[in-house]
């Protein structure tokens, strides 16, 4: 259980130690209200993937009358996944595997040019934790607020306090779970069904599973997924070099701290040692103690100073965004490189080339594919069939997929057999001839049985090849090898 | 007991014991374990009671709501077959001729038939009714008796060579030479002219011979033709296909002994659901005739063609 009172912290202060635990306790972490242009930035960035995560389900996108009108939706029950003019089938999910791997490499190559800016603004983790603490600091105040509240007895105030927190807190997690099903069926409809009760149990048990897990890593995780959960950061801190942007403490400029020094003593540094920089952080770490894990390079400790550096008159960027190999040369006493020229070396071109050359690739695809298939399964129960004047026929099953929102005509024929014919199940066999001539229902695989009919003198087995053609103006055709069997050859 | 105290090192009180020097920590077992323990003793305890555990000499409990797998088994299948009724309800429902024309229940039906037929016809028919010797291949489009839907159907409902039902699929080839009335070189010739017909050995004076053979005492069943009729289940012995084997000694031994192949009647055998999918299913196979069933030049009346096979077949 986290304890988020002060008071179960354990009191380093204490000459006898307790005995040590297993593992430490959460250490409260009350971050203070900053402004600043990396806090605006901040601010862009929640909302605008707030909005994205929120908006997306409610676009329209008209398809016609035989698909789903909704911009982005992952229909299940029809195996079908729409997003925006694309529309993937199951067999095409490589799609969406090479956007997954796209999404890794992004990560890379964002980690690459910028360091951690992923945790820092636009992780989930980070972004819902920044809209927690700030429902915390506008009902029970900022920083020092919250300390006296969470130290102050149960009295009126703290009651009505984190009732309505706890309140905001469910309608947040409850608005995040219940978004998500919203991009699994029509949106507009499961909104109405899910408050009239009408929605399947499966919509209202994911939105409390969502909610739960929302509130749980919101309200009472925050800081710890990224410090103790989060693989992520584990692998960036073995990506990160000398040459990652990563906020850093100019010790050189800010040492030795202090607010007056000593008389008699040496002259102090730039820091004042006012613990803004702690006390604005989301993961409650000193930023003083140079690199770790903890940071998220949010970057607000980097306003915080700069408000400070502003008021005390001195220079800006006593913390900044610096790579370790340019804090050396800074201290060295030369000119730091611009941010903009620290961001391409040699491994994000890498990343990039890696990130663009499988992105142009599923473009390639996506604007190459076809849009009808065919697939052929031959009858092996009886292999072929001898009819009544000598001729020999096999059967296949036949399946004929329209893959775009509108029936198409298409046309089934055979390459490999001399003098074969084919009809259709619903067809009568009289009709048999070298092709068959079918409407094929929008959006939908058609299953056929399809027979195939070769002169009495045929024997042995051959390799055929059907091809599905669309008749339309757009055209298209399609292959798929199979085979057809004859009794062997009488000697 | 009066010995407890706290141990130095790690802070914790001892359990008060001690046997030359050595003592024991007192570090009792976490709350949430024992809580979750205690649960499952009364989980385990409530479990004997509600659900069968106890053996017994004769039988074991029974458990408060008398559960059994058998019951639960049997509760499944019911409810599996609840699930099947309204599909099964409909097909009851749709006529023979009106079912290929709602595609859905039809898939429905002959997926049906099919099960149907790997429990009911495959132990004659094959496994993909492709028959064996003396048994028909289902596949193709040779019948005896009549391919379309109703003729299937017919005899699904009341079998081939059935005695106790009237309106079974009835007919006798005569046994030509075990009773005398063909004797062995006439056989023989009859036999040379049946195979001659479609072109398994090259036409002869046996032949030629076979065929006024055959004028005289085959064509009342087979036609003049001999494409057969399915009035009586003759087959057609013109044609590729040959239940009993196409060469000189099956052809021989079938004149001479006959075949009276049968088949049940499945219509006091299963319900009329089942047999109605087994004749859709038969039917989809790939032979099947058209739904509306056509006029089979195999069925034309015998008068007419008995005169002409036989001025045809007169030396």
């Amino acid at each position: 259980m986290v304890n988020l009172d002060p008071k179960g912290q354990p009191n380093a202060g204490q000459p006898k130690a307790a005995p040590q635990g297993l593992h430490e306790a959460r250490k409260a972490v009350f971050p203070r209200q900053i402004d600043g242009k990396f806090r605006r930035l901040k601010w862009a960035i929640m909302a605008f993937c707030l909005a994205v995560y929120y908006i997306t389900p409610w676009l329209r996108w008209h398809r016609g009358p035989y698909s789903p009108d909704q911009a982005v939706l992952i229909d299940l029950a029809h195996r079908r996944f729409y997003m925006f003019s694309i529309e993937i089938w199951p067999q095409e999910f490589y799609f969406v595997a090479g956007l997954l791997i796209m999404a890794g490499i992004g990560l890379f190559l964002i980690t690459s040019a910028v360091g951690r800016a992923w945790c820092g603004y636009a992780c989930p983790q980070t972004v819902w934790t920044d809209l927690f603490q700030h429902v915390d600091r506008w009902i029970d105040g900022d920083r020092n607020a919250q300390f006296r509240l969470a130290k102050q007895p149960w009295n009126v105030e703290k009651i009505t306090k984190r009732l309505s927190k706890w309140t905001v807190y469910l309608l947040i997690s409850f608005s995040t779970g219940g978004a998500w099903i919203l991009y699994f069926a029509d949106a507009p409809t499961l909104f109405g069904d899910f408050f009239a009760g009408k929605a399947a149990s499966i919509a209202y048990s994911t939105v409390f599973v969502l909610t739960c897990t929302t509130l749980w890593l919101g309200a009472f995780m925050r800081e710890q997924v990224c410090i103790y959960m989060c693989p992520w950061p584990r692998v960036q801190s073995a990506m990160l070099d000398e040459k990652s942007l990563i906020v850093t403490y100019k010790d050189w400029r800010g040492e030795p701290r202090g607010k007056k020094a000593a008389p008699g003593a040496a002259p102090l540094g730039d820091c004042v040692d006012c613990g803004l920089c702690t006390a604005v952080c989301p993961t409650g770490i000193d930023i003083r103690e140079g690199p770790q894990l903890g940071c998220i390079t949010c970057a607000l400790c980097i306003d915080a100073c700069d408000q400070v550096m502003v008021k005390t008159g001195r220079p800006r960027g006593l913390i900044d965004y610096a790579t370790l190999e340019d804090a050396e040369r800074e201290k060295a006493g030369q000119p730091a490189t611009a941010h903009a020229k620290l961001i391409w070396h040699p491994r994000t071109l890498v990343y990039l080339g890696v990130w663009s050359a499988i992105g142009l690739g599923l473009l390639f695809m996506l604007g190459t594919r076809q849009h009808i298939s065919v697939a052929v399964s031959k009858d092996r129960n009886p292999p072929y069939m001898l009819l009544s004047a000598g001729e020999v026929r096999n059967a296949y099953a036949v399946r004929w997929k329209n893959m775009e929102g509108r029936p198409r005509k298409m046309e089934l024929s055979l390459d490999g057999v001399p003098g074969a014919k084919m009809w259709a199940e619903d067809m009568p066999m009289a009709s048999a001839s070298g092709k068959i001539i079918r409407i094929v229902p929008a959006d939908s695989t058609d299953p056929v049985r399809v027979y195939v009919l070769a002169p009495p003198t045929t024997t042995g087995e051959h390799k055929v090849t059907f091809t599905l053609r669309a008749l339309d103006a757009d055209g298209g055709s399609v292959s798929y090898a199979a085979r057809f069997d004859a009794p062997e050859a009488q000697p | 007991m009066a010995n407890k105290r706290i141990d130095e090192p790690t802070g914790t009180e001892t359990m008060g014991h001690e046997w030359d020097g050595i003592e024991e920590l007192n570090t009792p077992l976490p709350g949430w374990w024992l809580w979750t323990f205690y649960a499952c003793i009364i989980f385990a305890i409530a479990y004997c009671v509600v659900y069968p555990s106890w053996p017994g000499m004769k039988e074991g409990s029974h458990g408060v709501f008398g559960w059994t797998s058998r019951g639960q088994l049997a509760q499944e299948m019911a409810a599996a077959k609840a699930d099947r009724q309204v599909t099964l309800d409909a097909i009851a429902a749709t006529s023979l001729e009106d079912l290929p024309a709602n595609k859905d229940l039809m898939a429905k039906a002959v997926e049906g038939g099919k099960a149907a037929f790997k429990v009911n016809c495959v132990p004659c028919h094959g496994s993909g009714a492709a028959g064996s010797k003396g048994y028909p291949n289902l596949n193709d489009n040779d019948w005896l008796w009549g391919g379309s839907l109703t003729d299937i159907h017919t005899t699904l409902l009341h079998g081939i060579r059935q005695p106790g039902d009237a309106a079974t699929r009835m007919s006798a080839m005569p046994a030509f030479g075990r009773d005398g009335m063909l004797q062995p070189a006439a056989v023989a010739d009859v036999v040379s002219y049946v195979r001659s017909l479609s072109g398994l050995e090259p036409a002869s004076a046996a032949s030629q011979r076979g065929n006024a053979v055959f004028a005289a005492n085959c064509v009342a069943c087979h036609g003049p033709d001999a494409k057969g009729g399915r009035m009586f289940g003759a087959p057609n012995l013109a044609d590729k296909i040959w239940l009993y084997g196409s060469t000189r000694e099956d052809v021989t031994e079938t004149v001479t002994n006959a075949h009276a192949g049968v088949m049940p009647a499945w219509g006091g055998r299963l319900d009329p659901v089942t047999i109605k999918m087994l004749a859709v299913y038969v039917h989809s196979l790939g032979g099947g005739e058209k739904f509306a069933q056509p006029a089979p030049a195999g069925a034309a009346p015998a008068p007419a063609g008995a005169a002409s096979g036989a001025t045809n077949g007169q030396p």
